[in-house]
């Protein structure tokens, strides 16, 4: 470890990891911390995430994909069954990761880079001078060293605590912070190339369950409730998902226990700071509706690289210069999805069952050709209109706009 | 102030961002409450998938 660097990286997640990357190719000279001793570990993840969108970054590996997944079910709570191809279901079909291998080859890919690479290392202040960040301050092994960068990114995850020590607000609303659990099971008979997602206020309030499979009779069985219908004893996620696993997998054997957390809320109103720029989970930029948070990581991390990059080159790292990254993320294909999926989140979470099961019944019905995000909003909302109620004007306004 | 079943919480982290004052941490593997900021709102409790964390009046 030197005392200086070009870029400082707190956290060692896809985010993280793919700046440091990015940066590292370009020349500069980077290093990235891990508070914990073994990245990619513990998961937290439902290890989920569209085919295309991750073949944007890394050309896919047996070594760290699962399974491929070629269809969706969506089963509504009166438990009609949807089954939906890769045309409808759009990126949701796609790769289920083995997230231990995949976050660890990531990293391998930042150090061959020419990154450097601190595990157990902690972040436990910035190095702020008139309101600039230029570095941290390093906890390892029980001393604590000042680092000083050109850049700093903060990677450090739902967590996040780096920003906030900046003096960026990234409180994220009880209602909109999705507390999860999760189980790998095996030992059960799951269709190895099918996910499903089950909706329901008695399943899942303000949320879902899925069964992501990992291969032959294995799978991630988990749930995401919305943060302010849990919170006490028999109503927290761990006893939905006991509840669900009991009656779904009753000869399921469980191999690991998962929980987390994912914001469901909009990303932070600045993702940038003077010296700062804030990426993946950290900058609230989870997808909303889905919680898939993947591929958003990979995309920002790698768009704040390439910021740092020229920034750097500029000798300007201040908050307008570093405004671009997040410009350039807002506008993108990424930034337009959460947008949108904000919108229909929102309503998502308002709805009875019986919305639901009407919803999902007229889906079924739809003309596969038509399956657009438009026209599946149009045709949901002419099928229920008490679903376009829910909305109000300003509702519906503002998702036609977002789309 | 909030007190932490150790025996089981996961060290997940989903209750840290809900924290308006700042008061939690995730160091390593184990969830760290300043107690000089804790306010003792018992919105972390609400957001615990495990029921890990309870209020300690």
């Amino acid at each position: 470890m030197k005392s200086t660097y070009d870029m400082l990286v707190i956290g060692a997640g896809p985010a993280g990891a793919f700046a440091a990357k990015t940066a590292a190719e370009k020349g500069l000279s980077v290093l990235m911390v891990e508070k914990r001793p073994a990245p990619g570990a513990p998961v937290r993840c439902a290890e989920g995430v569209g085919k295309e969108l991750l073949r944007e970054f890394m050309k896919p590996d047996e070594r760290w994909v699962a399974a491929e997944i070629e269809r969706a079910h969506l089963i509504a709570p009166d438990g009609f069954r949807m089954e939906m191809n890769p045309e409808k279901a759009g990126s949701e079909v796609g790769y289920v990761l083995h997230r231990k291998v995949f976050d660890r080859e990531l990293v391998w890919q930042a150090a061959a880079a020419g990154s450097d690479i601190m595990v157990k290392t902690r972040a436990c202040s910035p190095v702020m001078e008139n309101g600039v960040v230029k570095g941290a301050l390093l906890e390892y092994n029980g001393t604590v060293t000042e680092v000083r960068a050109g850049v700093t990114i903060a990677a450090d995850g739902v967590e996040s605590k780096f920003a906030r020590w900046c003096g960026v607000n990234t409180t994220v609303p009880l209602r909109e912070m999705e507390t999860c659990a999760q189980y790998l099971m095996t030992g059960s008979d799951i269709d190895p190339h099918a996910t499903e997602f089950f909706a329901g206020n008695d399943v899942a309030p303000g949320g879902y369950v899925w069964i992501f499979p990992k291969g032959e009779k294995t799978a991630n069985v988990g749930i995401g409730i919305g943060g302010d219908r849990g919170g006490k004893p028999g109503i927290r996620p761990i006893d939905y998902l006991n509840r669900f696993v009991k009656q779904h997998f009753p000869n399921g054997k469980t191999i690991e226990l998962i929980a987390g957390g994912v914001s469901i809320c909009k990303p932070l109103e600045s993702t940038v700071a003077d010296g700062l720029m804030i990426v993946g989970d950290a900058a609230r930029v989870s997808d909303p509706l889905t919680g898939g948070g993947i591929y958003n990581a990979l995309y920002t991390g790698k768009t704040a690289g390439e910021v740092a990059v020229d920034s750097l080159a500029k000798g300007d790292v201040s908050r307008k210069a570093l405004m671009k990254y997040d410009e350039t993320w807002r506008a993108s294909y990424m930034g337009k999805a959460l947008e949108r999926n904000y919108q229909i989140k929102e309503v998502f979470v308002k709805l009875t069952d019986d919305d639901l099961n009407s919803i999902i019944h007229s889906v079924a019905k739809m003309n596969m050709s038509e399956f657009n995000t438009l026209s599946l909003i149009k045709n949901i909302i002419t099928a229920n209109p008490k679903v376009a109620m829910k909305l109000g004007k300003a509702g519906l306004k503002s998702l036609i706009d977002s789309i | 102030m909030i007190s932490v079943r150790r025996d089981i919480c996961a060290y997940c982290g989903c209750c840290i961002s809900v924290c308006p004052e700042g008061a939690l941490e995730l160091i390593d593997a184990y969830l760290d409450v300043d107690a000089n900021t804790c306010i003792t709102c018992g919105i972390c409790v609400r957001a615990c998938p495990l029921g890990a964390l309870e209020v300690k009046k």
